[in-house]
């Protein structure tokens, strides 16, 4: 299968984080995540590897707690899947400094590239908006990837939406660190908080 | 709304009120909830409170990634939910000792003392061990005077000993739900 359009994995999110300043960003299980340390490691990366279906409530719960800070979600079409129901929770909450970027393959390339139901029923644009968050974005140029990129530091306009169809390319994997207490203490320090 | 029954209606003012006071007391910002009728008063509160911010769910599992998204944004939250909805939390429960943030939940129990809905037994029955196996404690209330005493102790090694705690709320306390007269 050959689409016109599908963008690289590596590009959208090292353009997504390339100018991030105060952006938290979170990764989503899977590919997603290797993406985010691939575009450079940082305090402010929470990497998932485990708990599939919650990145975008974790970006919910971030986003309610420092609604000044820019949350960036990124995940992919699997994991978004699997937590369809957190848009319809964040459409009522509407958090205005939330944002959830998808990375559309429509497979689950972790797991033997299975198609997924964005492949041929689902349109994640459609059901973001019809879950009360109007600004969801169908997403196919670079040149849209950067307007939403600067879109994402503007948070008194979210919560906004993006998918982007992107192609199946077999990658170097960039493992980030695994160690979850670590990941999440760092963030909180360099958000000002002291351990416990 | 259904009835609830007369032990219950005797209660119903002041237990909800005391889970609301410690929650304030601890700092609790954020709150998941799914709806359940014996958590009705206390949403209430949580609602109308300026400092809490409640936060409706579509599925329960949503509570537990959204409090871990709190936690590192610098907030202590609270789950609530019903027995039912324990089970639809159970993988989501991984990322508790992974991540290592502070987790409460209150739970309001059916499946027990006098259910009249055979359906709510199973559910009801494995709550505690699913949450055991999970690796959240387990402490229960069940009667009105001994809720302030075991809010405190489990919000106490919740949020300062990082001990995963769930409350079960007992249906003897909240009160059977009636169908029929």
């Amino acid at each position: 299968m050959s689409k016109a359009n599908l963008l690289d994995r590596r590009q959208i999110v090292s353009t997504l984080l390339a100018n991030r300043k105060d952006v938290v960003a979170i990764g989503g299980l899977g590919a997603s995540t290797n993406d985010m340390c691939a575009a450079g490691d940082h305090a402010r990366n929470f990497y998932l590897w485990g708990g599939m279906g919650g990145a975008a409530m974790i970006g919910l719960g971030l986003a309610l707690a420092q609604p000044k800070l820019p949350v960036l979600v990124i995940t992919g079409d699997g994991e978004m899947l699997m937590g369809l129901g957190s848009f319809a929770t964040i459409g009522l909450q509407k958090p205005a400094n939330l944002s959830i970027a998808v990375l559309d393959n429509e497979a689950y390339g972790e797991t033997g590239g299975q198609t997924s139901h964005t492949s041929a029923a689902v349109d994640l644009v459609g059901v973001a908006k019809a879950c009360g968050i109007p600004d969801s974005r169908a997403i196919s140029t670079m040149a849209e990837v950067e307007a939403f990129a600067k879109a994402v530091h503007d948070v008194q306009a979210g919560p906004r939406f993006a998918n982007m169809k992107i192609d199946n390319a077999a990658l170097e994997r960039i493992l980030p660190t695994r160690d979850g207490t670590y990941i999440v203490n760092r963030l909180r320090g360099d958000l000002g908080f002291a351990p416990i | 709304m259904h009835a609830r029954t007369d032990a219950a209606d005797e209660t119903a003012a002041s237990w909800p009120d005391d889970i609301f006071a410690t929650l304030q007391r601890f700092d609790v910002r954020q709150v998941p909830y799914v709806p359940d009728a014996g958590h009705s008063r206390l949403i209430e509160r949580v609602l109308a409170s300026s400092t809490m911010r409640g936060v409706s769910l579509t599925t329960e599992e949503e509570g537990v990634a959204l409090l871990a998204g709190a936690w590192a944004g610098g907030q202590r939250g609270v789950l609530l939910m019903q027995s039912s909805g324990v089970g639809n939390c159970i993988n989501m429960l991984s990322l508790i000792p992974i991540l290592r943030f502070p987790f409460l939940t209150l739970v309001t129990m059916r499946g027990e003392w006098g259910e009249f809905n055979p359906w709510q037994v199973p559910m009801g029955s494995t709550t505690q061990g699913v949450f055991e196996l999970s690796g959240v404690q387990v402490l229960r209330a069940s009667l009105a005077a001994e809720v302030p005493a075991v809010l405190g102790a489990a919000a106490s090694q919740a949020y300062y000993a990082l001990t995963p705690t769930a409350v079960l709320l007992s249906q003897r306390l909240i009160g059977a739900k009636v169908f029929t007269k």
